[in-house]
Order: structure tokens, then C-alpha cells, then sequence
């Protein structure tokens, strides 16, 4: 299979197509048949996915499955994936058939609603493909679109506003983000990734409007990516769009936000910023870490006061996504290894702790937290899986949570101490907002009239959580599944980094000589 | 055989777990209780059979990055086996013990199935715990040191209705948390510094270490002691010193034999055991050791003061716990690891039987739990008073002072007065004048206050409820029994390990399996013979003196070459081996007179001494101090970024800079509403691709 790659991106665009051109009416049968297609489909693009899991060589540090065409208007057309992408990949199309199964009592515009997730998935899978720095830009920016339409269609109470904020945020980002990458091009001359991997943008430090930019046209070219990449993380202090996103969007369109999208710009950093501007990253990196810190105190004491359950959630997947940053600008192999690892756990966990919030706003229809209280009295199984959860959260050790937080923790201690410390702080607030959440839902008697008959989860709730809890469990104890995959191309990032700092540091002394 | 014993616990508590509803709950429960005694055997199997060589049992790969290298494994030493007795013994008889007393629990209404649950919990905290002692590396290690705070906060919230119940778990596992954070720094650091955190890297290191500067925050350190210091945060915590201790005493909320089990014998002495494992670092950390002397000492003392004034009869145990933790930090403190295993062994006998005994007054009293409610228990519950009556024995040191006589070199005591004699000698012999004398007199405070406890529960008239009282009555077989053979351990473990743990210099280097050597005289020390196990030892006479001589990492604790303490110690002067027993019949004289003799006195002497009585009641105000400085500001910092920093300076700003656009996407999203907003997105789409088609197109020109 030589195209394995496109089939995987663009069979839920396919589905997407034919359910928009072929199915028809508004009945029962109709509603079934869509959520059935996308259900399907959503399984059938997993299992692609597995053929390149299983064909992927992990020692092989270069891109693989490559495909290379000319497209539209001259461009090219060029996808792959290496050791940092590929999970990633395995990420979007793991969470996309329980994402659907969680759709399952969608009854308000059905077929949108599965074309929308449909498409979403296909523009998501192909930012992690993408080789073409136009091609990426394209599934990047139009990834926001079905977003956009989830939360504003399908959303809460408060959605235009949600959606509108959620939108204005990525969206000016991305302006900049455009903005470099024509400039790029016109420096390098191409725009394929490998290519630019490999080029060697200017570092000699210039004056512009009468500030010395050290490091030159790479500091301007970060500055320009981060503005984009910051804000779908997102960081501190551009996060705010997030908590409301989420408390408007369906619980399917929070899973897939949190899961899916927030790793968008994790992975962006990774292979633009770090990966092509090593010497603009390295200037800015200092600034970055401390955003970071400050990321996971500030976020996990606002955690800390939240009354909506999503909210809480929303603020406390901030706080995991500064460990990330903080991983990936650590720049060496634990700090990268961790960032990715805490990606994709971070993807199964809180995709999990959404879902814990879906399962009950489901039948309470509120997700305010004083609403409950006691639900372990005629819940238990809802009780034992939110703990699980809970903890993982937290960072327990033999959950996939703790990996990402040790290695990244581990990685900013070797560069700025100040930073490991102010960071690990998080382990603390994570512990206090994380079981004061679970003790007001879950914990104490049950006395609240409303909640005397609620009911445990069903049978299709317990399949959607098997999956994630395996994934939780089997990653906390035996995390060599996914470092035996990414290492290699990590250590491949890192020389590379390095090479390029001490290369830039010889010419500068030598400028100075 | 150690890896049947390491997951036996594991697989009890899934099976019983989750498989209750298929077994029964009954099954279920034997199913966790058996797998735990055959733990417990293959354990004293190991520990009697064990020849003090180091082992490594590879089980699977853990964390690997770049060069940090880590595996799920097993070390096998002196340390380890120690530890296996006491938690593998000790667990399976509160398995046993929790057949009687968590049934009927009135906790729980008709019919709800709570028991599997509960001993669920209890074989995953064994195995959590046996996962801590085992590991071979820090990673391992705190997997284990957070899988017991979770299986302690899931215990201590086991009565997940009472609010105080799980307002106690939160707090033992945020206060943990707090540990956890220097731990984690501490590990941090060393790999930092030795690129590696396997115990026997990082102990060939330590010397490295202690010649080593390490910037941390503002300042340079000497690394040995920053990270020595760094782990014993994390020890402070687990095992609630003076700072972090106020988790211990809220997590007396637990069913009983979590609290015997967890809050006494195992979970509480991890951050012993954690110093001791640590010791060839530790050794090199003068000023860390100091410290960590200096506030075991400390919290002897407070926790001891704090417990003369306690009425709930579990708050007593809890600070006791606390303040003997306290004992064993002065003892690894002063480099004397050996004689804080010691104490840490024999108090988990004693203690876990205190508080098992204690559950079995409680169980007899309908869950009364006020000592002022007790009295005059002593005819109704005979087993349960003479095994309390053991218990404190052992915890007052009762025993027959040195001088007068001894079975060859052994004292004659309970089991509490070797170990603890052997800790404030030890303490004396440092030099460390503040500690002895600290220890001294929690010595007293201690006799004081478990004689208390015995008068007010045993003697006197009958002061609670007069139908409680007559109907309180002996505590069924499943719960005597391991009082009994608990009992076997608290008169007997101090006279059958004293050699061992605190005999001369060769009997203790062979039971830890450090090379020693001969002590040499002059100059000469190159005729020192290294006698690693120690074949020959018959040969060695009596006037003979020995050194240890191992390298760092040799044997199971690092002893340096001029750490003289263990030899020092029994040449102290007979006023300071006698001083604790003195202590202990000063305080059991006075409680005698207080509680027996007198008992209007105690009520007088609390009001004329008032702010000193609520000072100590109310535990040295660290709750409030506590909740005043770190939980409230968290709270209201909390809601200001949350109101003013989100709110109006993050969002403010951005809605003003976008204020020129709003209108514009104010009319998007009206139309976005009104179901055009398919339309809308496919021309964006377009319109992104032809610009960006146009932007590269026109670019590409240069």
C-alpha cells in the first residue's frame, strides 16, 4: 500500500462526502444510518492506522510512507510521518470511534453533526502528515472550521460567544503564522518540511524599529509560529479562550478539543520551532519555560475555585499543556520525550475526564459542581473509573500521567532550576483541585432529591471507557511502548538542535574575531 | 519465590476487587487474606534464609530516555527482607483482624457490600508498599511511595459518607503531596549530577557528591547535602514530622486496622526506611543528617506533649506513632541506620497491636471511641487488656536496667526497651545534647500517656453510657489471634534482634552484609582484612575490635569510615542507659498519681494551667496556622487570577485590541446562528487556499 498515509487522512473526508451527497431526511432511520457510517468509518481508519503502526521502523529517523505529487496551482502534494508524528497520528484515529460512541444520543441535526466530526478528523490526521509547508497550513487553519461549527451549532447555552472567542484567539495567530511562512519560502525557496529541516535560516542578530533582535530572522520566524502555535497549546496568558470552548461545546466536541486539537500546537512546536528555528528557540526559550510555570501555578490555583465541572477540567488541561512547553524548550531527550509522551497521555486522560462529565450531564443536564455530591452511593462503577481518572490527572505513578510530568520535570531541572521548582509546585495544586472536584461530585452522602434515582453507567458508557482505561494503565506501567518509538527520532532532533546551537555559536564568535 | 511474595497482594486485590460478585464476598475475602499469609511465609523464608548478599531480580522495563534507564525490579538486601517481615506480617494479620471487626459495620446500611472493597484496599496498599521496599531505583520507588498514599487516601475516605472522612484523605494525600514535591526535586538532582537514579549508581556516586557544587534556586549547595535534604522532605512527609505531620492524627478518621496497618507499622515508616536505604548518600551529607537529627527530635518531643491531653483514644496511638517516627529519624540521623530498623521493627509489632487492640475496645464499646467514655474495662475484656497491657510495655520500655543484669550481652526487656535504649544511647554517644535530652523526656511524656490510656480504658469506675458498658463484650477469635501472635513479636523481637541490629561491629556488618575488618592499631591499616562474609568468624575472639570497610553500596547500609557511633554508643555511661528507664517510671508514677490515685487532679491542673492545656489540645494550633497561611490565600488567589486575571486583564485586553473587529464577527456569528454557516466555511476554505497559493506563487519570484 503506497498511499496507506492519504487512504488513512481522507476516508472520513470520503464518508464525510458521501453521507452530505446520499443520505437524505431527518427520521430515525436516517439519524441511525449516519451515526452508523461514521461509526464505521471511524474504526476502518484506525485499523489503516495500525498497518502503519505496524510497518513503521522506529530506528529509522528519516520520514516514512512517504508520498510526493504536484497538486493544485503548482503546489505539492507531500505527506509522512516519522517517529515524532506517527503516534499522533495513532492519537487522532484511537479517539475518533469513541468520540462517535459518545455522540450516540445526538438526536439535533445528525448527519452535520457526524460530517463535521467526519472532516474534522481527516484535517487533523493530515496536519500530522502534512510534509509541505502549505499543505500543513491548509489542514492547520481549516481544522478550526468544523471546531467552530461543533461548538456553534451543537453547542451550550452560551456558544456564539464561545465559539466566537474560540475562533478570534486561533485565528489571529494564524495571520502571523501565514505571514512567516512566506517568508520562509522566500528564503529558502521550497516548502517542503524535510527540505526545511535541513535549511539553515539566518541567525546574525540585526536592529528592527531600533530593537536588536538577537538570532536574527530565526527569533522573527519563532516569534511568528509561537503566535499561532501559543494560542491552540494554549499557553498562558492566551488560554482564556479555552475553559469557555469547552464549557460550550458538546461532550464530544471537548473530547476531540482536548484530546486532538490542543496537540496541534505541541506538535507544531516540535517540528517548526524546534525542528527548523533551533536558534530562535534557544534565544526565547527562557521566556517560554517561565510561561510554563507560571502556566501550571496560575492555572491550577484558578482550578483550584472553579463551580462548573468543565471549567475545572479546561483550566487543569492548561496546567498539563505547560508541562509541555516547558518539556519541549527544555530541548534535550527527556524534555522531548516527556512533552510527547504527556501529549498523548494528556489526549487519553482528559478525553476520559470529559467523558466523566458527559456521563452525568447527560442525565442531570448541569455541569455545576454543587449539583451533585454522593454519586459513589448509586454509581460505583462511575465512581471507580472517575477515580482512575482523577489520579492519572494527578500524575500517579503507573498511570500514563505521571511519565510525561517525571520526564519533563526531569528535563527543565538540568536547564533552569527555578523553573523545575516553581513547576513542581503543580504536583501539589494537581493533587488539591483534582480530589476536592471528586470529593464534592462523587464522595459524601446522597441527599440532593434530584439525584435519588440517577443511574450507573450503561453498558455502551463502559465500552467507550475500556479502551482509554487499558491505555492509561498499560502506558503508566510499561511506557516503552511509546519511548521505544519516538526515541530514536527525538535523538535525531536533538543532535540536529544542538549541532545547530554550537554552529551558530562558532559563527558568532568568530563574526566577533 | 520474592516475586510471588511482591505480586501475591496485587493479584489478591484484583481478585477480590473485582471478583467478588463472583465469588462471593466471603471467598473474596479469604481469597485476599490467604494469598496475603503466603506472602507472609515465603517472606520469613526469604528473611531466615537470607545471607546478607545484595541481589537484583529484573521483572520488565520502565522508564527509558536517552540515558536516564530505569526497570520495574527488585533489590534484594538486608534492608529489604527487614521490611518484607514487617509489612507481610503485619498486613496479613489485619486481614485476618478485619473479618471481625469490619463486620456489621454501622457505618454502612442493610445489605451494602463494603467488605471486598475494604480488603481490596488493604492488598493494594501491600503491594504498594512491598513495590516501595523492593525497588531498585528512585522511579520505582515513588511509584511505590504515591501508590501507598493512594491506597491510605481511599482507606482513610473508606467512610466516603462522613464529610470529616474525606476531608482526612484529601488532606493526608495533599500534605504527601507537599512531600513528594521535594522528593521529586531531590531525584531530579541526582540525576542531574550522576545521570542515573539506580540505587547502585547513584551510592558509587555519593562520594562524588559530597565534592560537588550544585547551584539550586539562589545559592550554591554542596549536592550530597541539598539532595539529601531534598529526600528527607519527601520522608518528613510520608512519615509526618514536625511540619507535615498534621495529616496523621485526621487519619485516625480510617476504619481501625488501616490505622494499625498503614498509620502505624508500614506506610508511616517509609521515610525511615527511605534515609536508611539512602545511607551511603546520607553519610555524606553531614548538615542534611544534622537537620534531619535535630526534627526527629523535635517531633518526638511536640508529638509527645501533644498526646498527654488527647481523649480519643486513636488520636493517643497517632501521636505516639508520630513522636516514636521521631525517635527513628534522631537514630538514622546520627548514622546509627541500623538501631532506627530496629525500633522501626519492633514498633511495628507494638504499635499495630496497640492500635488492634485499641479497635477491639472500640469494637467492644459500640464504636466509642472517647477515653473519658471508657473505665473499668479490665474484667470485661480480658484478652483484649492484657494484649494493651503488652503493648505498652513495649512502648514505655520496660525491661531490666543493663547494670543489674543481662543473658549473656543481651538486656532482658520488652521489646520497645532494647531499640529504644539503643536510639537515645546512640543519640548520647553523637554528641547531639539536644536530642538526647528531647528523647529523654518524650520518654516520659510517653510512659505518661499510654499509662493514661491504660487507666482511663482498664481501671477506675465505668464513666460512659451504663448500657454500653454492660453489654461491651471480648472480640471474636479472627481478632484475638493476631493480637496474640503480635504480641509474641512486642515481648520478644527486641531480646531475639538486639545482637543483630545493635550488637558489636561485626555481628551487625554480617547481618547487613558489610564487609568489616579487623581494627588495627597505628598506622597500619593496610593489614586490615576485609572479610566480606564473614566464613571465619569463629576465629574472631572477643577482645577483638572490628570496623566496617565497605565502599558505598556494599551491604545494605553505608557506614563511613569515621562514623564510631554504633561502638561509641555502648560505651556511653551507666546514668545514660538508665536515664530512659528512670523517664519511664517517672511517667508511669505520675500517671498512676494522676489517673488512679487522684483523678480530680488532672481536671485541676487543666484549669489552672488553661492556655498551656489548650495549647496542647488544640495540637500547637498547626491546623489553624496552617489553613490561615496556605489554604485560605491559595483560595483567594485562586478567585482574583480566576476574576481579575482571566477576566478583566486577559480577557479585557483582548477584547479591546479586537474591539475595531467585534461588530464584523458579531454579524458572523448572527448569521452563523441563522444556519449560513456551511457557506461561510467553504469560502474560507478558498479563501485561504488562494491566498496562500497566491503568497507562494509570488514569492517564489526572488
Amino acid at each position: 500500500m503506497d498511499n496507506i498515509l492519504s487512504i488513512t487522512t481522507f476516508m472520513p473526508a470520503l464518508a464525510a462526502l458521501i453521507l452530505a451527497v446520499f443520505l437524505r431526511g431527518e427520521d430515525e432511520a436516517a439519524q441511525r444510518n449516519a451515526k452508523w457510517v461514521a461509526m464505521a468509518t471511524t474504526v476502518i481508519t484506525f485499523i489503516a492506522s495500525l498497518f502503519i503502526l505496524f510497518e513503521f521502523d522506529p530506528n529509522d529517523t528519516g520520514f516514512q510512507f512517504v508520498e510526493e505529487g504536484t497538486w493544485i496551482m503548482g503546489l505539492t502534494y507531500k505527506m509522512g510521518v516519522d517517529g515524532i508524528s506517527v503516534l499522533f497520528v495513532m492519537l487522532t484515529t484511537f479517539i475518533m470511534p469513541l468520540v462517535i460512541a459518545a455522540s450516540w444520543s445526538v438526536t439535533d441535526r445528525v448527519k452535520e453533526y457526524m460530517i463535521a466530526f467526519l472532516l474534522l478528523e481527516t484535517l487533523m490526521l493530515g496536519v500530522f502528515m502534512a510534509l509541505d509547508l502549505v499543505l500543513f497550513y491548509l489542514f492547520f487553519e481549516a481544522g478550526l472550521i468544523p471546531m467552530f461549527l461543533i461548538i456553534g451549532i451543537w453547542g451550550g447555552a452560551n456558544r456564539i460567544y464561545a465559539s466566537f472567542k474560540f475562533f478570534l484567539y486561533t485565528f489571529l495567530g494564524s495571520v502571523l503564522m501565514l505571514v512567516a511562512m512566506v517568508g520562509m519560502y522566500a528564503d529558502a525557496g521550497t516548502t517542503d518540511v524535510e527540505m526545511l529541516l535541513n535549511h539553515q535560516f539566518g541567525t546574525e542578530t540585526f536592529s528592527l524599529l531600533g530593537i536588536q533582535i538577537v538570532g536574527g530572522m530565526q527569533t522573527l520566524l519563532f516569534l511568528a509560529f509561537f503566535a499561532s502555535f501559543a494560542v491552540k497549546m494554549p499557553m498562558w496568558p492566551v488560554h482564556t479562550w479555552l475553559p469557555d470552548a469547552h464549557v460550550q461545546a458538546p461532550t464530544a466536541g471537548s473530547v476531540v478539543l482536548a484530546a486532538i486539537l490542543l496537540k496541534l500546537g505541541g506538535y507544531g512546536f516540535i517540528r517548526f520551532s524546534i525542528g527548523m528555528f533551533p536558534v530562535g528557540s534557544d534565544v526565547m526559550a527562557p521566556l517560554v519555560l517561565w510561561m510554563s510555570a507560571i502556566a501550571i501555578v496560575y492555572t491550577s490555583l484558578v482550578a483550584l475555585v472553579q463551580e462548573d465541572m468543565k471549567k475545572l477540567i479546561a483550566y487543569s488541561s492548561v496546567a498539563h499543556m505547560g508541562f509541555v512547553t516547558m518539556g519541549i524548550f527544555a530541548a534535550n531527550q527527556q524534555g522531548l520525550d516527556g512533552a510527547i509522551f504527556q501529549m498523548l497521555s494528556h489526549g487519553f486522560i482528559s478525553g476520559a475526564l470529559f467523558l466523566c462529565v458527559g456521563v452525568i450531564y447527560d442525565r442531570m443536564h448541569t455541569r455545576e459542581i454543587d449539583a451533585y455530591g454522593g454519586l459513589v452511593n448509586r454509581m460505583p462503577a462511575y465512581a471507580l473509573i472517575f477515580m482512575l481518572f482523577t489520579m492519572a490527572n494527578v500524575g500517579l505513578p503507573g498511570t500514563s500521567g505521571f511519565v510525561g510530568e517525571f520526564l519533563t520535570l526531569m528535563a527543565v531541572f538540568q536547564v533552569n532550576t527555578w523553573v523545575a521548582a516553581v513547576a513542581t509546585t503543580g504536583v501539589i495544586f494537581s493533587a488539591a483541585y483534582a480530589l476536592w472536584l471528586y470529593r464534592r461530585v462523587v464522595m459524601g452522602d446522597l441527599i440532593k432529591e434530584s439525584l435519588k434515582s440517577i443511574t450507573d453507567m450503561s453498558r455502551r458508557e463502559r465500552a467507550i471507557f475500556a479502551p482509554l482505561v487499558v491505555m492509561t494503565i498499560l502506558l503508566g506501567v510499561y511506557p516503552a511502548l511509546i519511548l521505544d518509538i519516538i526515541g530514536p527520532s527525538v535523538a535525531a532532533l536533538v543532535t540536529q538542535y544542538d549541532t545547530a546551537l554550537a554552529a551558530a555559536e562558532a559563527a558568532t564568535q568568530f563574526a566577533e574575531n | 519465590m520474592e516475586t510471588i511474595i511482591l505480586f501475591a497482594p496485587l493479584v489478591g486485590a484484583l481478585l477480590c476487587g473485582f471478583g467478588w460478585r463472583i465469588f462471593g464476598e466471603t471467598a473474596a475475602m479469604w481469597i485476599a487474606t490467604g494469598l496475603l499469609f503466603l506472602s507472609a511465609v515465603l517472606s520469613w523464608i526469604v528473611f531466615l534464609t537470607f545471607d546478607g548478599t545484595t541481589e537484583q531480580i529484573q521483572i520488565l522495563r520502565f522508564i527509558e530516555s536517552g540515558s536516564l534507564s530505569t526497570d520495574w525490579s527488585i533489590r534484594l538486601d538486608r534492608l529489604t527482607v527487614i521490611m518484607l517481615i514487617v509489612i507481610t506480617t503485619v498486613s496479613s494479620l489485619v486481614h485476618l483482624y478485619s473479618f471481625g471487626y469490619m463486620d456489621h459495620d454501622p457505618q454502612w446500611k442493610e445489605g451494602e457490600s463494603y467488605k471486598p472493597r475494604f480488603f481490596a484496599y488493604l492488598s493494594f496498599f501491600t503491594f504498594a508498599m512491598l513495590m516501595l521496599v523492593t525497588a531498585d531505583n528512585l522511579v520505582q520507588m515513588f511509584f511505590g511511595w504515591e501508590g501507598v498514599g493512594v491506597a491510605s487516601y481511599l482507606l482513610i475516605g473508606f467512610y466516603y459518607r462522613k464529610p470529616s472522612a474525606n476531608a482526612a484523605a484529601i488532606k493526608a494525600f495533599v500534605v504527601n503531596r507537599v512531600g513528594d514535591f521535594g522528593f521529586a526535586l531531590g531525584i531530579f538532582a541526582l540525576f542531574f549530577l550522576t545521570d542515573s537514579i539506580k540505587f547502585d549508581d547513584t551510592f558509587a556516586a555519593a562520594p562524588e557528591l559530597a565534592q560537588t557544587q550544585l547551584t539550586f534556586l539562589w545559592s550554591e549547595w554542596n549536592a550530597a547535602n541539598l539532595i539529601a535534604f531534598l529526600l528527607f522532605i519527601g520522608a518528613m512527609g510520608k512519615s509526618a514530622q514536625l511540619f507535615l505531620h498534621t495529616w496523621l492524627p485526621d487519619a485516625m478518621e480510617g476504619p481501625t486496622p488501616v490505622s494499625a496497618l498503614i498509620h502505624a507499622a508500614t506506610m508511616v515508616t517509609a521515610g525511615v526506611f527511605v534515609v536508611c536505604r539512602m545511607s551511603p548518600l546520607m553519610e555524606f551529607a553531614p548538615e542534611a543528617m544534622a537537620f534531619v537529627t535535630f526534627l526527629g527530635a523535635a517531633t518526638a518531643f511536640f508529638a509527645a506533649t501533644v498526646g498527654l491531653v488527647q481523649t480519643d483514644i486513636k488520636r493517643v496511638i497517632a501521636y505516639s506513632t508520630c513522636s516514636q517516627l521521631g525517635y527513628m529519624f534522631v537514630a538514622a540521623g546520627v548514622g546509627m541506620y541500623s538501631a532506627a530498623m530496629f525500633h522501626l521493627l519492633t514498633h511495628a509489632f507494638f504499635k499495630a497491636m496497640l492500635f488492634l487492640g485499641a479497635g477491639s475496645v472500640i469494637h467492644a464499646m459500640h464504636h466509642e471511641q472517647d477515653m473519658m467514655n471508657y473505665g473499668n474495662l479490665r474484667k470485661k475484656i480480658p484478652y483484649t487488656f492484657w494484649a494493651m497491657m503488652i503493648g505498652t510495655l513495649a512502648i514505655t520500655g520496660v525491661g531490666i536496667p543493663v547494670w543489674i543484669f543481662t543473658l549473656g550481652e543481651i538486656p532482658i526487656g520488652f521489646a520497645g526497651f532494647q531499640s529504644k535504649d539503643a536510639i537515645v544511647e546512640s543519640a548520647y554517644a553523637a554528641g547531639t545534647g539536644f536530642s538526647f535530652w528531647a528523647l529523654v523526656i518524650a520518654a516520659l511524656f510517653t510512659s505518661f500517656y499510654s499509662w493514661r490510656l491504660m487507666f482511663l480504658t482498664f481501671y477506675g469506675e465505668a464513666r460512659g453510657d451504663k448500657h454500653t458498658h454492660d453489654h461491651a463484650h471480648e472480640s471474636p477469635m479472627t481478632m484475638i489471634v493476631p493480637l496474640g501472635v503480635l504480641s509474641i513479636g512486642a515481648i520478644f523481637a527486641g531480646m531475639v534482634w538486639y545482637g543483630s541490629f545493635f550488637g558489636h561491629t561485626d555481628q551487625v556488618a554480617k547481618f547487613y552484609g558489610i564487609p568489616y575488618a579487623e581494627e588495627s592499631h597505628g598506622d597500619d591499616h593496610g593489614e586490615a582484612k576485609a572479610d566480606d562474609h564473614g566464613d571465619d568468624h569463629g576465629k574472631a575472639k572477643e577482645e577483638h575490635h572490628y570496623m566496617f570497610a565497605g565502599e558505598p553500596g556494599e551491604g545494605a547500609i553505608y557506614i563511613g569510615e569515621d562514623n564510631t557511633v554504633l561502638d561509641d554508643a555502648h560505651k556511653v555511661p551507666y546514668w545514660v542507659k538508665t536515664s530512659p528507664f528512670a523517664a519511664m517510671l517517672i511517667g508511669f508514677l505520675m500517671a498512676y498519681w494522676f489517673y488512679i490515685k487522684n483523678p480530680e487532679l488532672p481536671k485541676r491542673l487543666a484549669e489552672n494551667q488553661r492556655p498551656l492545656y489548650l495549647f496542647l489540645k488544640n495540637k500547637w494550633y498547626f491546623d489553624e496556622l496552617y489553613d490561615f497561611i496556605f489554604v485560605q490565600p491559595a483560595m483567594w488567589i485562586g478567585k482574583k487570577l480566576w476574576k481579575k486575571g482571566d477576566g478583566n486583564v486577559i480577557d479585557g485586553t483582548i477584547n479591546g485590541v479586537s474591539m475595531g473587529i467585534v461588530p464584523f464577527f458579531t454579524r458572523l456569528a448572527g448569521r452563523a446562528q441563522s444556519g449560513y454557516i456551511f457557506t461561510y466555511a467553504f469560502a474560507m476554505v478558498i479563501g485561504i487556499a488562494v491566498l496562500v497559493t497566491w503568497m507562494t506563487l509570488s514569492g517564489g519570484g526572488n
